[in-house]
């Protein structure tokens, strides 16, 4: 069991600077995030595009948004739980007990939610007989490549995974890959690759094509596809592998108890706590009157949420507001030097 | 005011009027038009404000940017005539504009 001052859930730009806020007020946190990486819809949707919003910074991509947010974390100790999703929430006495997907166990008095529009997960075939052979032939992301080996794979979609599993599996398996149109979005040195390999009959290329059907009753026995003019394909295949990119779903969220609007979470302006005592939302996945789904909100949300935070933390102290630029105890906590 | 008629992909058939500026996508949202997600509030990052858009309007739109097209691939079932309703904004030009919704948007 983990214990802690709070819990944010979520690393994106608003969970990481709430989690600045905590430490600089003499709190701990951890944080808990579904991707495997830190940096949330900035580093998985948008890492490349500039951003030109963030108070005193013209412009910034949302890489260098990240990076910067990690780096003004470095003073701190602080955990961060990757690849993990939070299941369930409860209350037992004066703390909330969180458990994730992997069975960590968290008791804290704070859960402060920061998860953007909730947790990614990967869009799957339209088609619904998908289901039945999901982690079984039918793939959205791959852990052993191993097993495609000398079979026949057909993968859809035109990004950067779509292309670059086409061109690894190329080597040993029997590609085929199918996209709905000519152009593709992937970095211009694969799609150079998969063209040459095209060329050279070692991916079969089927664009201005999508999944229609699939065959098999044991096992997956072949794919239709159909075009724009509604031609039909039929490819044997062995296995389906699926590259549309990531959806975000509120997922467990959803059943702790909150009070959701459209996919967003009431809370009050002065705290940023949902209808639950030590359960706050913040970030874009909180709504109020006026709610403005910008980043800067996002950290000014974050930084009250962590103030609410110290009183149910700290019951027995008060809670001084204090200046960075002037405070002793806060430089010592961000290791700088006092004049 | 400018007229949008959406089609849900029950065939029902939602008309609201919305202010020049605003885009198709912000239109079904503050009208509570079924069907919508818009996720990203209008970011071109998320493709769960997708439409089918009719045939005879096609031409009278915006070109696509880039970007949409490539959010266009993750979409639920794209087609010629799908479109980011967050891409699209409106003006005098479009009313009556007329877009199906799909039935799912992810």
């Amino acid at each position: 069991m983990n214990k802690t001052d709070a819990l944010i859930i979520g690393a994106g730009p608003t969970g990481l600077f709430t989690a600045h806020q905590l430490k600089l007020i003499g709190l701990n946190c951890e944080v808990i995030d579904n991707l495997d990486k830190i940096g949330g819809q900035c580093i998985e949707l948008y890492p490349d595009k500039p951003i030109y919003d963030i108070p005193a910074i013209p412009e910034c991509t949302g890489e260098e948004l990240t990076k910067n947010l990690i780096n003004q974390l470095k003073p701190f100790d602080i955990k961060f739980h990757l690849n993990e999703r939070v299941d369930e929430v409860k209350k037992e006495g004066d703390n909330w007990i969180v458990k994730t997907s992997y069975d960590k166990i968290f008791s804290t008095p704070n859960v402060i939610i920061a998860g953007g529009v909730g947790s990614f997960e990967p869009r799957k075939f339209s088609v619904k007989e998908c289901e039945k052979f999901e982690n079984k032939s039918i793939f959205y992301s791959i852990r052993d490549k191993k097993i495609f080996e000398k079979k026949i794979v057909t993968i859809f979609g035109g990004g950067d995974s779509a292309l670059d599993w086409a061109v690894e599996l190329s080597n040993n398996s029997n590609v085929n890959l199918v996209h709905r149109r000519d152009d593709f979005r992937g970095a211009q040195a694969t799609v150079d690759r998969v063209h040459e390999l095209v060329k050279n009959g070692k991916i079969n290329l089927y664009t201005k094509f999508q999944i229609s059907s699939i065959k098999g009753e044991d096992h997956l026995e072949s794919v239709e596809i159909k075009s724009e003019d509604k031609e039909l394909k039929t490819l044997k295949t062995d296995y389906l592998l699926g590259f549309f990119g990531l959806i975000m779903q509120l997922g467990p969220i959803a059943n702790w108890g909150l009070n959701i609007d459209k996919k967003t979470i009431e809370v009050d302006t002065e705290k940023f706590q949902t209808n639950h005592k030590g359960i706050y939302a913040v970030g874009d996945i909180c709504t109020y009157p006026g709610k403005l789904k910008l980043i800067l909100s996002g950290f000014h949300e974050g930084a009250l949420a962590a103030r609410a935070c110290f009183k149910l933390a700290r019951p027995n102290e008060k809670y001084r507001f204090e200046f960075t630029t002037s405070s002793k105890t806060l430089k010592d906590r961000l290791g700088v030097k006092s004049d | 005011m400018t007229k949008i008629i959406f089609i849900t992909h029950e065939n029902q058939k939602h008309t609201v009027d919305v202010q020049n500026g605003l885009t198709v996508m912000e239109g079904a949202v503050q009208n509570d038009v079924p069907g919508i997600d818009a996720d990203c509030g209008g970011g071109m990052a998320c493709a769960t404000c997708h439409i089918y858009v009719n045939e005879e309007w096609l031409d009278k739109l915006p070109l696509k940017e880039d970007g949409e097209e490539d959010m266009l691939d993750m979409a639920f079932e794209p087609k010629k005539n799908s479109r980011l309703s967050c891409q699209i904004t409106i003006s005098d030009d479009l009313d009556g504009l007329t877009v199906n919704i799909p039935s799912k948007q992810t």
